[in-house]
């Protein structure tokens, strides 16, 4: 009855986005305040549904209603609450009604927050996003349907995959889907631009808060998926540029030129046309993702069970969607010209160069991801692209972005010489590399590249501090000044302090790291980068739904203790499955890692031990992108302006009242 | 010119100069770093050169696998039902490698003949085949009892 009731509810839900997608859309080319007004109310009622529909995909789970085919595939009566509820999205069916869900809570998000923007720009943005709202409704209802029933009913379901028991992976989904989705906010307002012929300011300002929320969920999904992959896979490894993890990375990467374009599009009038294919190239990618993951065209981790009809559903909508935007931005995208001036030394210039590098980067790893697939498709051989490949490209494309970050934030719009601040920043680069050269001999052996490496995360730091203090040289009272500078300036510099730490992580951890892999009985030692590892004891203990056998091991340095660290083989009950549990001991500076290979004899098991200095920092700078990217998005410029425009509006309505 | 114009061109020359190493970067990394995919057919026939880093795909041969008592290496074969191919690898295998599994391995082949994996990669999925090997699998001619996806009850154990 209950799912019956979801199925019915999605309907309705689709009921309500052909309304939201059509005559919101044609009320504003007709002028019809009726029509447009719809736009509001009918994304509501699509939350609405959408939430019943998925509510009751949940408690088909949480009531062990194993009728429900999908529910009997991805669930079992053990599961804990938690991955039952978390097991929804575990599986092809639930994740993609939870695409469905996130796209109806952005859209009912727009909806409710922006009672003050012009009702022309709202029915257009709503029912684009109606639009795509429809493909993935269908896609549901058609090709992947999770209340569908079957007979005989199983005693029991046959479990989420155990790789997925976890409370990282449970968070990582929606946090991905928040991301990839919430560009579709970004693309509706461009596709809306694009139909109004115009892109002003004020459209821009409504644009950036929600790209800016976006791209923060996307990079905490991206992080939090990197992090699960070290902890819960058993190699050590934080990115793999594995196929998928590339499908939710182009999107970030463009994402981020988007942001930084728009940017200069609403402080400058710039780069408007430039902005607005972004964000449809931006949502593509999105799309692009949808269909690598869901199509089941590469191997991957996260390639389960998959079904070509799923796969060209989703790659003739990406096909439609890109072909009309590409089209319209053709048609139209010559409306959006800027007049204004920039010169060579300029912060424009600097976004630009950022765009630049960051898009080739993009293509780059579009080039890797899909070449294979081409291949395959055209039958002419398999190939695979390593990681090598990525990172020979990825490296070099980022230094220099890496390099300029601080000084770019600190330039001034449209002409700057930098005027007074060239000796600051020279001492600031000499300052830092000579830093960099002295902290490099705290590790073993003296590594030039690794000098190079701190000095830069140092620079980056120390020239976005020095943003700060630029800011505020002149004011008298410097405390409540800053407290008065816009969050989005703060925003700003704590991203970009954290591409500092995100790269100091990722430089420390990929020259320092040591591994080995070794054959260890009973009271046997290791020592690896000066900590020695003793295997303790090894016992059977039995979770709440599996049997695992656990490894104690006991870490010294120098005779003092460090710590005990329990590593897990586990064999779950319903499907077998064997996993491994590594055991961690997190550090600041460092992170020591034991997973339990195999079972050898004699209580011997081959054991992976690891040393991964400074990993910890690779998500630490992601975190602070994040906050970086929250606290822009709240700036009260924004809100502010949007005030100002809504009592000039009425005004105006005012005056036109009087006439 | 003006002054202007000159500065435009400059930029624009400068995009160009930049693009285009970006693209000769990208292309070398690219080529120097593309990894065929091979069927132990392929290997038996000799379509493969000895020393070459490629990737090859299969199932592992039941009964096959030999560990070494001293340190952590083991040997197994690797077919696609019509030949097989000896493979060695030193390490910790993953989770889900088993015989009768298809899996995929990374390596380069020896002169007697060995492939020598550096790397060895089993899904996570006992329902999942890599579609390199599936494909493998039904070159050679036979695709055993393809792994039904769910469906139906008789996966569902109690």
């Amino acid at each position: 009855m209950i799912a019956e009731l979801g199925q019915f509810a999605l309907i309705l839900a689709l009921c309500a986005a052909v309304v939201l997608a059509i005559l919101p859309l044609i009320g504003s080319f007709i002028v019809q305040p009726q029509w447009m007004a719809l736009a509001r109310p009918a994304a509501l009622l699509q939350l609405l549904m959408v939430t019943v529909s998925y509510l009751a995909l949940t408690s088909t789970f949480i009531t062990n209603d194993f009728s429900v085919l999908y529910t009997a595939n991805t669930s079992n009566s053990q599961l804990p609450l938690i991955y039952k509820i978390s097991g929804v999205w575990g599986g092809h069916e639930g994740s993609i009604l939870l695409w469905v869900w996130v796209l109806a809570i952005w859209t009912g998000a727009v909806a409710i927050f922006s009672k003050h923007m012009p009702a022309v720009l709202l029915s257009r943005v709503l029912s684009i996003l109606g639009m795509i709202s429809i493909g993935f409704m269908l896609f549901v209802l058609l090709t992947s349907n999770p209340f569908e029933r079957i007979f005989p009913i199983p005693v029991d379901g046959a479990s989420l995959n155990p790789l997925l028991q976890d409370i990282g992976m449970a968070a990582h989904p929606p946090l991905l889907y928040m991301g990839y989705v919430g560009f579709s906010v970004s693309f509706a307002f461009a596709i809306a631009a694009l139909l109004c012929g115009e892109l002003d300011s004020a459209t821009l300002r409504w644009m950036r808060p929600w790209t800016n929320i976006a791209w923060m969920f996307l990079t905490l999904g991206i992080a939090l998926g990197s992090y699960w992959a070290y902890y819960e896979l058993g190699w050590g490894g934080w990115w793999f540029w594995d196929p998928v993890e590339n499908a939710s990375f182009m999107p970030w990467l463009l994402g981020t030129a988007l942001i930084h374009s728009l940017a200069a599009s609403e402080k400058r009038g710039v780069f408007k046309a430039w902005t607005v294919l972004l964000a449809v190239l931006a949502f593509s990618l999105s799309l692009l993702g949808t269909f690598i993951v869901r199509s089941g065209v590469l191997t991957s981790v996260h390639a389960f069970a998959s079904d070509p009809a799923r796969g060209k559903f989703v790659l003739y909508f990406l096909a439609i969607v890109v072909g009309f935007s590409l089209l319209l931005f053709a048609m139209r995208a010559h409306k959006l010209k800027g007049h204004a001036n920039f010169e060579l030394v300029s912060r424009e210039s600097a976004l630009l160069l950022n765009n630049i590098l960051l898009l080739v980067a993009c293509a780059a790893v579009l080039l890797g991801t899909l070449y294979p697939l081409f291949l395959d498709a055209l039958d002419m051989g398999k190939i695979s692209v390593g990681p090598q490949y990525f990172n020979a490209v990825f490296v070099p494309l980022m230094l220099p972005v890496i390099m300029v970050v601080g000084i770019g934030a600190l330039l001034n719009w449209k002409k700057d010489k930098l005027k007074g601040r060239q000796t600051t920043l020279l001492a600031l680069i000499i300052l830092s590399l000579i830093a960099g050269a002295i902290l490099a001999t705290q590790f073993d052996g003296y590594k030039i590249t690794a000098a190079a490496a701190i000095g830069l995360a140092i620079w980056v730091a120390a020239s976005s501090l020095y943003g700060v203090y630029y800011r505020l040289r002149n004011k008298r009272d410097r405390l409540s000044a800053a407290m008065h500078t816009p969050a989005a300036f703060w925003g700003m510099t704590i991203a970009h302090i954290g591409m500092g730490v995100f790269t100091l992580g990722v430089a420390l951890t990929s020259m320092f790291a040591d591994e080995q892999t070794v054959r260890m009985g009973i009271d046997d030692t290791h020592k690896l980068a000066g900590y020695e590892f003793r295997f303790k004891s090894i016992d059977e203990v039995r979770g709440v739904n599996y049997v695992a056998a656990q490894a104690t091991f006991v870490i010294t340095k120098d005779q003092h203790s460090v710590s005990t660290l329990v590593a897990e083989k586990r064999v779950y009950n319903v499907r077998r499955d064997t996993m491994t549990e590594a055991g961690i001991d997190g550090g600041l500076t460092r992170d020591l890692f034991i997973a339990l290979g195999e079972h050898l004899g004699n209580n011997e098991w081959s054991i992976r031990l690891q040393y991964k200095p400074f990993i910890r920092w690779i998500w630490f700078g992601t975190v602070f992108m994040a906050l970086g990217g929250l606290l822009a998005a709240v700036d009260r410029r924004y809100r502010v302006a949007a005030t100002t425009q809504k009592r000039a509006r009425n005004a105006e309505a005012a005056s036109g009242a009087t006439r | 010119m003006t002054p202007k114009r000159k500065q435009r061109l400059f930029l624009l020359a400068l995009m160009l100069v930049g693009v285009s190493v970006a693209v000769i970067f990208l292309l070398k990394a690219f080529n120097s770093n593309i990894m065929l995919f091979k069927s132990p057919s392929d290997i038996v026939a000799g379509n493969v050169q000895e020393g070459n880093r490629f990737r090859i795909g299969g199932m592992v041969v039941e009964g096959s696998v030999k560990r070494n008592d001293e340190d952590l290496s083991v040997e197994f074969h690797l077919s696609d039902t019509a030949n097989k191919v000896p493979v060695t690898f030193t390490g910790i295998l993953p989770d889900l490698f088993s015989e009768g599994q298809g899996i995929v391995a990374m390596g380069s082949l020896d002169d007697s003949g060995m492939f020598i994996a550096t790397e060895v990669l089993a899904k996570h999925d006992e329902n999942y085949m890599p579609p390199e090997v599936a494909d493998a699998l039904e070159k050679a001619g036979k695709m055993p009892g393809t792994a039904a996806n769910y469906g139906g009850s008789t996966v569902v154990q109690p």
